[in-house]
């Protein structure tokens, strides 16, 4: 018995709009032939290519994949070994300590982050660049990938673990083979949380590099800082469109598993009977 | 043997990499500016011994404290970025309920593609996110443009470099933290108890002040703190959309850091504004913990 309602579907147009429309316009401004935002002088492509003629861009462009790469993989690893610790491992000494530092950077301002590991960096002496960036990123992200992970691994039936260990498995092989398959799809997710908060992160990479390495998000903030320029719309253009490509083909992915895994457990309850 | 280095190789790594890093801030947060490299003093030096380590503190103090409370420069900005943050999560409550609302009493086929929508703005970039206000807000703006020759104003609008545009900005990059928790909490609801509530008699109004509201109650709060919370230390949509006319405090951390080099000044204000924060963050924890037990 469901009704429509004038009131459902106004509201979400409204909104949707409202989440959309800006950006719309930003992808259809960096079209526009003319520097000034308001005036429409026909359809050119000519910001796209002073883009990628642009060296400062491209060296920009490679520094934040390089750290986005390396800090979400080390952020991975030590999230999910986080995460494994806090469901798992029962009680140790500072156990709530390490909790709590797991989740006050989720909730810590950037600013606050970024000065605080640029006064380690410098108080160890440590020079600063694209190593300094990778480590500040994977020390927040780490945080984000084991809230993902362990909200899988306590919700997964644990005596499938313990059935690979009564059949002989050694620990870190009941790990491999049985843990690890089943909190994949988390340990992804938590891998593509880290990639994406470390593209998109400007204040901690302010603080924490130095001359020799430059990002983009620093490098579009110094561009913007005076108004709008129609090079950062098609770089803008550029990576709207790869985000949306990736989680529409990212959710295609998982409908499709999910529906297989639904299909393979009604094949086997039917088995059963 | 392998489980400690299971748990010690997180622990050290957020020890060294989280916990030192506060504790050199708090330690700075008590020096003086020097005219020096690093440009603050005193300096520990280890190699002097114990003798060192007593005069080193012997040498803090609260002056950067003091400072903070006389120069009304800090305190404005920390009661301005307080009133920023609580308008800007009312203001995103008022935009994210109706769309939360519309996508829990939506079809049921339809739910798993809106949530998607509400998602995807979130993986693009943040940045680029408040950037594309910037055009549509600014003096010869899109939205300037448009109004003037419909004709609805005569004069351009001053929105970019106000309080509004740093409002407009929170309340767009912060939706879907908003509706996210609202979503979920509407759509557990047993939609049946509504119909309860308007055969008892009770018009639609009503039966929502009545029934919707309370039991959406925990997803509002969840939502008004994951606004609240980043809204308070918020630097690019200020920097972005708030020019000079607007006062928040982690702008203020960012001037005072990197233009005024002044490290102790800012180490302060960082202390002070993490100080703030606990409550808000604890509040947070209970109603979190609260709704886990409820469910459990």
């Amino acid at each position: 018995m469901r009704r429509f309602s004038w009131f459902n579907a106004t509201s979400l147009t409204l909104g949707f709009a409202f989440l959309y429309l800006p950006m719309i316009l930003l992808v259809i401004y960096s079209f526009n032939e003319s520097r000034l935002v308001t005036v429409w002088a026909g359809f050119s492509t000519k910001w796209y290519g002073e883009l990628f003629r642009d060296q400062e861009f491209l060296d920009a462009a490679w520094v934040t994949v390089k750290v986005a790469v390396f800090s979400s993989t080390l952020a991975t690893i030590l999230g999910t070994m986080a995460a494994y610790v806090l469901v798992r491992a029962g009680r140790f000494l500072g156990r709530t300590l390490f909790s709590g530092m797991i989740y006050a950077p989720l909730v810590m301002p950037e600013v606050i982050t970024g000065l605080s590991l640029l006064l380690l960096f410098i108080g160890i002496g440590l020079d600063r660049g694209v190593f300094t960036i990778v480590l500040a990123h994977t020390t927040f992200s780490m945080c984000y990938v084991s809230v993902v992970v362990s909200s899988r691994l306590s919700s997964f039936d644990r005596s499938l673990e313990e059935a690979a260990l009564d059949l002989g498995c050694s620990a870190f092989e009941a790990f491999r083979l049985v843990t690890l398959p089943i909190i994949a799809p988390a340990v992804i997710s938590g891998w593509l949380l880290a990639f994406t908060l470390s593209l998109d992160d400007l204040v901690i990479a302010s603080f924490t590099t130095g001359p020799s390495a430059t990002t983009l998000p620093i490098k579009i903030f110094s561009a913007v800082r005076l108004g709008v320029s129609p090079q950062i719309n098609a770089l803008s253009t550029i990576l709207i469109a790869i985000v949306t490509i990736g989680v529409i083909t990212t959710s295609i992915i998982t409908k499709r598993a999910s529906q297989a895994q639904a299909r393979d457990e009604q094949a086997a309850i039917r088995a059963e009977d | 043997m392998r489980r400690f280095a299971l748990i010690a190789v997180p622990y050290l790594w957020l020890l060294l990499l989280f916990l030192i890093p506060f504790v050199i801030v708090l330690k700075i947060s008590l020096s003086d500016v020097a005219l020096a490299r690093p440009p603050y003093m005193p300096q520990l030096d280890l190699s002097t011994g114990w003798e060192g380590l007593k005069a080193f503190f012997a040498e803090l103090d609260f002056e950067n404290f003091t400072f903070l409370t006389t120069d009304d420069l800090y305190w404005k900005a920390y009661l301005s970025s307080l009133k920023i943050a609580a308008i800007s999560t009312l203001l995103t409550l008022a935009v994210g309920y109706p769309i939360a609302y519309g996508m829990a009493r939506a079809a049921p086929e339809w739910r798993p593609t809106l949530l998607m929508l509400v998602i995807l703005p979130f993986w693009t970039s943040f940045l680029i996110r408040v950037y594309s206000w910037m055009g549509i807000l600014s003096t010869e703006g899109v939205l300037n443009t448009v109004l003037l020759k419909i004709g609805i104003i005569s004069e351009p609008l001053m929105i970019m470099n106000t309080p509004t545009a740093v409002y407009i900005g929170i309340v767009y990059t912060y939706l879907p933290f908003m509706v996210l928790p609202i979503y979920s909490a509407l759509e557990k609801m047993d939609e049946s108890l509504i119909e309860a509530a308007e055969d008892l008699g009770c018009s639609k109004l009503a039966a929502f002040w009545l029934v919707t509201w309370p039991l959406s109650k925990n997803g509002i709060v969840a939502g008004s703190f994951l606004v609240f919370i980043p809204a308070l230390g918020e630097f690019v949509i200020p920097s972005l959309l708030g020019g000079s006319g607007t006062l928040m405090i982690g702008k203020v951390l960012w001037e005072e850091f990197f233009n005024n080099r002044d490290w102790p000044v800012a180490s302060a204000v960082a202390v002070i504004l993490l100080l703030i924060l606990i409550v808000p963050i604890v509040l947070f924890q209970r109603n979190e913990q609260k709704a886990r037990e409820a469910e459990g």
